[in-house]
């Protein structure tokens, strides 16, 4: 029997009112694979990792984890399986400081009481790893820019030693350098046995770094690519809805909605 | 000397660049006491004389109490205006069960404190489970509760309690041994020269940056002061208040909540917004309605000692201007109200700024027009302060 993904999504569904953000979506990951998930903006992107991550459930549709059919209604069920999130509005707590972001909800301890110290030498230690410079970790995450936000949502993913990371456009406010070490380091995670799901409008880094790609087009699957064959036109025209690949989905994206 | 002089250096610029980043702290607060404190002192030479401030620190308690309930509320983001009517409401409760029913006084105070929490715990869960605006339940809640509380005294209005009974020890009681107050000083001193050091020492083996050790004395030195100075008056007069140590400790405790447990930093990221909160895993609604039970608890408790100092619990008990005095408490003491920052500590020095007004007034014989005009001035400042900081972290943040 072949091992079973860490997640599958199958005919996962979510309207918000009269909007149907996501009809009959399906998506698998395997650990130590980088799945990219490509789309116009309003395809649907973001809303998918809220529902993997359990802070905006799907109305209906199955996740299963390793083969099993499990819950993620509520963010620290995701948490308990090991999803760590960098969401696309970062979900910074802005009063506390970079310490108290990285490690809110799963605070070191210490005879009972917080340990400030230990929390924030293992910050230093992983902004380290990163090469990332703030330049004070009791800095309220309010004060600093937008590129070192970005910096503090994607160190507080990796504290817990995830075992499915997924990225909502985690290197928008990065600058050339710390894009590309960044990828390093999810290519890293990747050969330790990580999955990642990698949303990213930028197609060099994707081809860079992902093994397969996954696109969305107005909520629906429209395909999915093998990076090492598929070319970049393919998947171009797929995320732009030009066209719908036979075999993509077992439903393709209706016709209708395929042409604009 | 040189470390001392470069300490104090390190110091007032920290306290500067805190200033000019919108994190005033607790200085201009102390500032202000102080000035508040001279100016009377000259108004009145018995201003500063040890039976004054010895009163004055058993009067802050009932009010002090509430007052840390209330920023308990305020660091999650919401507002509680019901806990002037729920301190009246517990002392009514406590004076009718153990006065007019005669039930044991320790099972009326129990019962007391616990409707307290009751009645928190149902705003609370109005608010966060159901999703009410926290001001209009609290508001009803305000009316609602002195409703009871008027009921409950019932056609009498007034009952009187007795100042030997356990309720009336509250604030009646002195530790008259001169070791009692020196005692606590030393023991706080100590405290904090400890929890200084070892952090140090914990840092500096971790290779981080940590105090220089002419810092820790200056700081612990400051807090010493203080202490020795407030030992020194009350032992002049009665000694240490049992009210004031009841304070003390309960401040103390929930600072430690608030700042080294896992419950109070998610009462702190809530201050920051829900969402973030609750994409991080916390349980916010529940977390929510326990701030609110706090609050409700910490009123009924301030409510006890309020009753306690005046030896009765009357139609006036828990008063719309006891609310005023506490929130105003809060704020001035610098808990901001747009959530997310303040101490435990902002109730004590808040309190102490309003009582001092009100204490020197008296004094000087003014009417209480103009205490409350000047009340009311002092909180104006503060809420500017707060919110002149407020923007300038702003500015600061996204420049
Ligand atoms: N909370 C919400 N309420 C209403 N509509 C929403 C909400 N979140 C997303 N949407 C809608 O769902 C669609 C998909 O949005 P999103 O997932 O953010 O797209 P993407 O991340 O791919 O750019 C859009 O039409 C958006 O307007
Ligand atoms: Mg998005």
């Amino acid at each position: 029997m072949p091992v079973p993904p860490l997640l599958a999504l199958r005919g996962i569904r979510k309207r918000f009112g009269a909007v149907e953000a996501l009809a009959d979506v399906e998506l698998e990951i395997r650990a130590g694979e980088i799945v990219a998930l490509m789309g116009d903006n309003g395809a649907g992107k973001s809303t998918l990792v809220k529902v993997i991550a359990g802070v905006s459930p799907a109305d209906e549709g199955v996740v299963r984890w390793e083969g099993r059919t499990v819950r993620v209604r509520r963010p620290h069920e995701a948490h308990a399986l090991g999803i760590a999130t960098v969401f696309q509005d970062l979900a910074l707590c802005d009063n506390l400081d970079v310490v108290g972001n990285l490690f809110l909800g799963r605070e070191l301890r210490r005879a009972g009481l917080l340990d400030e110290v230990e929390m924030e030498r293992r910050t230093r230690d992983l902004l380290g790893s990163l090469a990332i410079h703030v330049p004070d970790l009791r800095a309220r995450v309010a004060t600093l820019s937008g590129g070192q936000r970005q910096t503090v949502a994607i160190s507080r993913s990796l504290v817990g030693e995830p075992r499915l990371l997924l990225l909502d456009e985690p290197t928008a406010a990065l600058g050339v350098q710390q894009t590309s070490r960044f990828l390093d380091l999810v290519e890293m995670l990747r050969d330790r046995g990580v999955g990642v799901l990698l949303i990213s409008q930028n197609m060099g880094d994707i081809k860079a770094v992902a093994d397969r790609v996954a696109v969305l087009h107005l909520g629906r699957n429209n395909g999915f690519f093998d990076v090492s064959t598929a070319s970049q036109e393919q998947i171009i025209s797929s995320i732009t809805g030009v066209t719908s690949p036979p075999g993509a989905t077992r439903r393709t994206a209706h016709a209708r909605r395929g042409e604009r | 000397m040189n470390g001392l002089r470069r300490a104090l250096r390190s110091g007032t610029e920290a306290a500067g660049r805190r200033l000019r980043g919108g994190e005033p702290g607790v200085l201009p607060v102390v500032v202000g006491v102080l000035v508040i404190w001279s100016v009377f002192q000259i108004l009145n030479g018995n201003f500063l004389a040890p039976r004054n401030l010895s009163n004055l620190s058993v009067d802050i308690v009932g009010a002090g109490m509430i007052a840390v309930g209330v920023v308990f509320v305020l660091l999650i983001g919401e507002i509680d205006l019901s806990v002037g009517s729920v301190s009246g409401l517990a002392a009514a409760l406590f004076a009718v069960l153990n006065v007019q029913h005669g039930m044991a006084e320790w099972l009326a105070v129990v019962i007391a404190v616990l409707s307290g929490a009751a009645v928190g715990s149902l705003h609370g869960f109005l608010i966060a489970r159901v999703g009410a605006p926290a001001f209009v339940v609290t508001l009803a809640g305000l009316l609602g509760w002195n409703g009871l509380m008027l009921y409950v005294l019932g056609a009498g209005g007034t009952v009187n309690l007795d100042e030997d009974s356990l309720i009336g020890k509250l604030t009646g009681h002195y530790f008259h041994e001169v070791a009692a107050a020196y005692g606590l000083a030393a023991a706080g001193s100590v405290l904090c020269f400890l929890v200084y050091y070892r952090d140090r020492r914990r840092r500096r083996a971790a290779g981080m940056s940590h105090r220089p050790l002419a810092e820790i004395a200056v700081r612990t030195g400051a807090v010493a002061l203080v202490a020795f100075s407030a030992a020194h008056v009350l032992n002049r007069f009665q000694g240490l208040p049992l009210a004031l140590l009841a304070f003390l400790l309960v401040v103390g405790g929930l600072d430690l909540v608030l700042r080294r447990t896992r419950y109070g930093r998610k009462v702190y990221a809530l201050g920051g917004g829900g969402e973030p909160a609750r994409r991080a895993g916390i349980d916010v609604v529940r977390v929510r309605v326990s701030v609110f039970m706090l609050s409700g608890t910490m009123a009924a408790v301030g409510g006890l000692f309020l009753a306690s100092r005046i030896t009765s619990v009357s139609q006036t008990s828990g008063s719309s201007l006891l609310l005023m005095n506490v929130i105003a408490a809060a704020v001035i003491g610098g808990t901001s109200l747009f959530g997310g920052r303040g101490t435990t500590w902002s109730a004590l020095l808040g309190m102490l700024v309003i009582q001092s007004i009100a204490s020197g007034m008296s004094l000087l014989g003014i009417q209480s027009a103009v205490q409350f005009m000047i009340t009311g001035g002092v909180l104006l400042a503060a809420v500017v302060i707060d919110t002149v900081a407020r923007r300038t972290r702003r500015e600061h943040g996204r420049a």
